[in-house]
């Protein structure tokens, strides 16, 4: 265990059931405050600041669906840029008016059913995201057959072959020129809304006999195997979990940026995602939430280093590109410290929060 | 209660198992010795369904199970504890035991269960909450058997349940084996350390290169010549 997430472990917690009336008490008032500081953020941040927030939520979503096949069930995939990019293009085909995609697919007319329908998001967003899981279902059956280094190849494939689908199938997505003029109809609460509700779904799956047997099959799958769970299908369940959210919050992403092209969905997505469930700590889902807030910010707050610096008398011209030299060090400098992520492999809880402050209170 | 005829199994090219035959009775220890690369764990591999067998027949409780999956098998209470103990290093304790009874419903029976395997083995009840990896080597045996008791088992398949443990705690693990037995589990034992297995072993089989050369009752093996100077050590 690092240094940095033995800080955050409390030690021997109490048994749960002593507290579950306080804990889902502390939950409700947690919830409130999270609103009521998003509400502040909206009224008073600014456009720059509310994007961020509302961007923050959604990698947030991202993170913590990846987090589910990557962390808890531990099968090393990376085509989580093709579910978000599924997702995207079928909402906003859904959602955008028939005229304006007769003027946007200008070289090859948009093909039947999408030419002539137009949604609303939150109809759009529930199909994208079955459009998406179903998609894994499907990919779920030659993807499972490998295991480890091989399917992160299989996945990485999967995901690039779904980005050159989108460049060339032009009567579906409009190729290379991607899709322009989305309704911005993402704002804070959405992205949000539909961060606390993945959280809900996937804790509450991560916590029943169901997540228990992922767990089981990320740390030996033979051995869980001989304990009568069948991995494939198990397995198939969390990629498929993942990918609905993924696929609505694609369809979210896609809102909240109002174009989208298929250079928007490499393999970059996928690596981002990655360094933040790893940052976060690679299976746990509060850990994520957490990361993903703060590489969204991050990378905001590293420009201050593009910027010309006066040190000692020293002037220093800005250097563009600085920020991700520094970046790449605070990664590297977090793979040999902290290699376990900021949380680990533990769960923020009450129960977890007290037994820290408890411990940490007591040595002070 | 498990009856496996002309088992054969193959690696690529490399014939691991041939023309394996082989009983177990209901209510037996049977116990199965032979030096490394015999087939010992391929044995238990294929009557399991980790492992494809190419040619023969497994029966167990009457019915043919060769090439089935192993999460179907252990359903009908044939349970197998890996080499090694195996244990859900990142899991605690007493999550790796409800892991054990999986496929029954979490209810009174399974409760009780748990504790009843708590009074067998008191400091899994201690350290219930520890993370499994952290336990010590006999801990994490006894976790391992504790594990495979809650999928309530018919047939129990052990395979080096001694493997790397100090001999005093071979000796607790062997004495639990018999208590598992008493309690009406038949037991199928592979071991390396031929000793032990074959004192309380009501019959054993030898295995060498993949092949049955050897079967009899334990003491008729341990009085055997050739057992005795292969397995045992002696002169």
């Amino acid at each position: 265990m690092s240094r940095l997430s033995r800080w955050f472990d409390p030690g021997p917690l109490p048994a749960q059931s002593e507290s579950r009336g306080r804990d889902s008490g502390l939950t409700v008032l947690g919830c409130l405050g999270a609103a009521a500081l998003l509400w502040l953020i909206e009224a008073q941040g600014g456009g720059y600041v509310v994007h961020m927030t509302t961007l923050a939520g959604l990698f947030a979503v991202l993170a913590i669906s990846y987090n589910l096949i990557n962390g808890v069930t531990g099968q090393f995939s990376l085509e989580p840029n093709a579910f978000v990019a599924c997702g995207a293009y079928v909402t906003a085909l859904l959602t955008l008016s028939p005229a304006e995609k007769e003027m946007t697919f200008i070289l090859e007319p948009l093909v039947w059913p999408f030419a002539v329908i137009s949604l609303s998001l939150p109809v759009a967003l529930v199909i994208a995201g079955l459009v998406t899981t179903l998609m894994a279902f499907v990919m779920g059956f030659p993807v499972f057959r490998v295991r480890g280094d091989y399917l992160a190849i299989v996945t990485l494939g999967f995901g690039e072959v779904i980005r050159v689908v989108a460049n060339n199938a032009q009567s579906v997505t409009n190729g290379p020129l991607g899709l322009k003029g989305i309704p911005h109809l993402t704002n804070i609460w959405w992205a949000w809304g539909l961060a606390a509700v993945t959280l809900f779904v996937v804790m509450r799956l991560v916590n029943s006999s169901y997540g228990r047997a992922l767990k089981a099959i990320r740390e030996d799958e033979a051995a869980a195997e001989a304990m009568g769970i069948n991995a494939f299908w198990h397995k198939m369940l969390a990629f498929t979990v993942s990918a609905f959210f993924e696929g609505v919050a694609g369809g979210l992403l896609g809102h909240l940026i109002t174009t989208i092209s298929p250079s928007l969905f490499t393999f970059f997505l996928t690596f981002n995602l990655l360094i933040i469930i790893v940052v976060g700590g690679l299976g746990s889902t509060t850990g994520a939430v957490l990361a993903a807030v703060l590489f969204t910010f991050g990378g905001e707050w590293l420009r201050v280093v593009e910027e010309p610096i006066s040190f000692l008398g020293l002037d220093i011209p800005g250097i563009p590109g600085m920020r991700m030299v520094v970046f790449s060090l605070i990664l590297m400098a977090f793979m040999i410290f902290a290699r376990q992520g900021i949380l680990g492999k533990h769960e923020f809880s009450w129960r977890w929060l007290l037994g820290l402050v408890r411990r940490r209170g007591g040595r002070a | 209660m498990l009856e496996v005829k002309g088992l054969e199994v193959r690696y690529g090219g490399i014939v691991a198992l041939r023309a394996v035959d082989l009983t177990v009775g209901r209510g037996e220890i049977v116990t199965l010795i032979g030096a490394n690369g015999a087939g010992k764990s391929t044995l238990l591999g294929a009557v399991s369904g980790l492992v494809r067998p190419a040619a023969g027949q497994v029966f167990y409780q009457g019915k043919p199970v060769a090439g089935q999956k192993a999460h179907r098998l252990s359903r009908q209470g044939l349970i197998l504890v890996p080499e090694g103990r195996r244990v859900f290093a990142n899991l605690e304790v007493e999550e790796n035991l409800i892991l054990g009874g999986y496929f029954r419903p979490w209810d009174r029976h399974q409760r009780q269960d748990l504790e009843r395997i708590y009074a067998d083995f008191p400091r899994l009840a201690e350290r219930r909450h520890q993370k499994a990896g952290t336990l010590s080597g006999g801990e994490q045996q006894m976790l391992a058997l504790g594990r495979a008791l809650m999928s309530r088992p018919a047939l129990l398949m052990m395979d080096e349940p001694s493997l790397g443990l100090a001999p005093l705690l071979v000796a607790e693990v062997f004495k639990i084996i018999r208590r598992i037995r008493d309690d009406g589990v038949t037991i199928l034992l592979i071991e390396q350390n031929a000793a032990a297995a074959l004192t309380i072993a009501d019959r054993g089989y030898v295995l060498e290169n993949g092949r049955v050369v050897l079967g009899g009752p334990g003491r008729e093996l341990m009085a055997d010549g050739r057992v005795q100077r292969a397995y045992l050590g002696m002169d």
